[in-house]
Parts: C-alpha cells; structure tokens; sequence
C-alpha cells in the first residue's frame, strides 16, 4: 500500500489524497443524510425509520455509556461514528481510506484529547481538575502527566495502524495474485469482508467508545 | 554499498523480530473473549453490555500489538537509518 498521493497546493499547504478522499466522504455521508431526512413526516416512511433507528441507537448507547446527564455529546459521537464508519470501509469502494494515514486519526484523537481537556476543566473547575493530577500521591505527577498525554497517542495510533495493516495485507494479497494466470475473482472477498467491513466498522465503534468513557471519565 | 545492504537486511530482521509483540495482544484478547463466553453462559441476558466491554477491552489490550506493527512499517517503509 502506497502513501497517500499529493495533487497539488491550495494557499502553501498540500492537497493529498487524504483530503481530496475527506472531502469524497463528506459529499457521501451529507448525500445519505439528505436521502434519509427528507420528506420528514409525523408518519414515518422508510428513509425516515433508518435515520431514526441510527439516531435512538446512538442516543441509547450514549446515555448507557456516559450517563443520562451527558447526552449534549450524543450529536457529536454519532457524526464521529458516521465519518469513521464511512472512511474506514472506504475500501470497498476503491478509496484509499483516510484513516490509513496518521494524519486524520492525529487530528480526530487530538479532538479527543482536547474535549476531555476542555470538559474537564469546565465541569471540576480549576482546582478539582488540577487536583485529578496529584491523585493518588502528589509525587506521581509526572506519571499522570504522561498517562494523559499517551491517550491521544495510543487512540491514533490504534486506528492507524489497524487500517494501515489490513491495507498493507490486502494489497499483498493482490500483488501476489496478480502474478497468476488468471485471475481469481473469489479469493478477495473474505478478506475484503474482514479487514475492510468487519475490521473497519468495530475500530470506529471502538474509536467512538473510548471517546465517551475518556470524555465521560474526565468529567466526573 | 556493502554498509547499505548491511543495514537493510538487519531492518528486515528487525520488522520481523518487532512483530513478536503480537504474541502479548493474542493471548490478552484470547483471554478476554474467553472470559466473555464465560460471563455470556452465566447471564445471558447481559449479552449486548458484556459483548461491547469485551470488545472494549480487547482494543486497548491490542494497543501495544500496534505499537509493535508500527516499528516494523516504519523499517520497512520508513526507515529512519538509511538517512
């Protein structure tokens, strides 16, 4: 698997395929959405019954996750789900997956990162939240400094990698069966199934998941 | 070019030698899913919340297998010693 390609450069910075497939994916998921709201009615049809079962769903998963006062989060989790959802099966569809580069998972972990942050220091105040650092002992300030920043860290890296691996052994597989006689049309799909659907869709539920216990566990 | 060489096959090597590191992932989330089935045949009706914590656990106890996967990537594609 190649490292994402550069197009060209828009006001100094440059335009890579990450951003190019981005942009792909916002067109697509705001596409689904105009699909499914529209014609809203009292009663529903059936593009109005998927797009509320996805919302219920994520509101219950939500409330379960970080309790019932928390649910001002609920929009911004399943926004999340839904980018990482369509940006990690991307390859099914011939894209690369923008995920595959440490670029995208960096800025949506540094999200993470700066809502716990941000939450915390809102909802503990100044002095509860500066205390969360000297817990249990004072002297082991410098380990929870490090154990805060490793979150990020280890979020990103985590999606990366799983997307970059799979990625890695697909095009692996296909190079080695392009070297047949023919071609083998059946092989892939297994694989296509479990690295690109399986694999994809529970590393964003996993990415979402511990974006709401982080968030949730820094707020009370 | 005998340096270069030198230095390419001892990163192969490495990539190799780093991918160990998912032996320690392999048994945790073995461990974990065995732990599930046992918590699943004792209450069932718990299934969907012990499903979600095991799937939970099972990617943070992946992390270090990624970090492993990462050093190796980075030999091989990256690599940092052939300047």
């Amino acid at each position: 698997m190649e490292g994402p390609k550069i197009y060209g450069e828009l006001f100094g910075l440059p335009i890579t395929q990450t951003l190019v497939n981005t942009w792909i994916i916002m067109v697509m998921i705001l596409v689904v959405c105009a699909i499914l709201t529209k014609n809203m009615q009292k009663r529903p049809g059936k593009a109005q019954v998927i797009a509320e079962t996805i919302v219920t769903v994520m509101d219950n998963l939500v409330a379960q996750t970080m309790g019932k006062d928390k649910m001002r989060f609920a929009p911004y989790m399943l926004a999340l789900i839904m980018f990482l959802a369509f940006a990690n099966t991307a390859g099914i569809y011939g894209l690369r997956s923008p995920t595959a580069d440490l670029n995208c998972t960096v800025g949506l972990a540094l999200m993470t990162f700066f809502m716990t942050q941000f939450f915390g220091l809102k909802s503990k105040g100044l002095g509860g939240y500066l205390k969360g650092y000297l817990e249990p002992m004072p002297f082991l300030l410098p380990i929870n400094i490090i154990g805060e920043l490793a979150n990020p860290v280890s979020l990103s890296f985590r999606l990366f990698g799983n997307l970059l691996g799979g990625g890695i052994i697909m095009a692996l597989l296909y190079s080695a069966l392009a070297g047949l006689y023919f071609f083998p049309i059946l092989i892939p799909i297994p694989f296509h199934f479990y690295f690109d659907i399986f694999s994809g869709l529970l590393q964003s539920f996993i990415f979402t998941m511990l974006t709401m216990v982080f968030v949730s566990m820094a707020m009370d | 070019m005998e340096g270069l060489d030198f230095i390419k096959a001892c990163s192969a090597i490495g990539a190799g030698i780093a991918m160990i590191a998912g032996v320690g992932p392999g048994i945790g989330q073995g461990f974990a899913a065995g732990k599930g089935a046992e918590a699943v045949g004792r209450q069932p009706e718990a299934q969907s919340d012990i499903v979600r914590t095991m799937l939970l656990g099972a990617a943070v106890a992946e992390t270090t297998g990624i970090y492993g996967l990462i050093v190796a990537l980075i030999l091989l594609f990256a690599n940092p010693f052939l300047g």
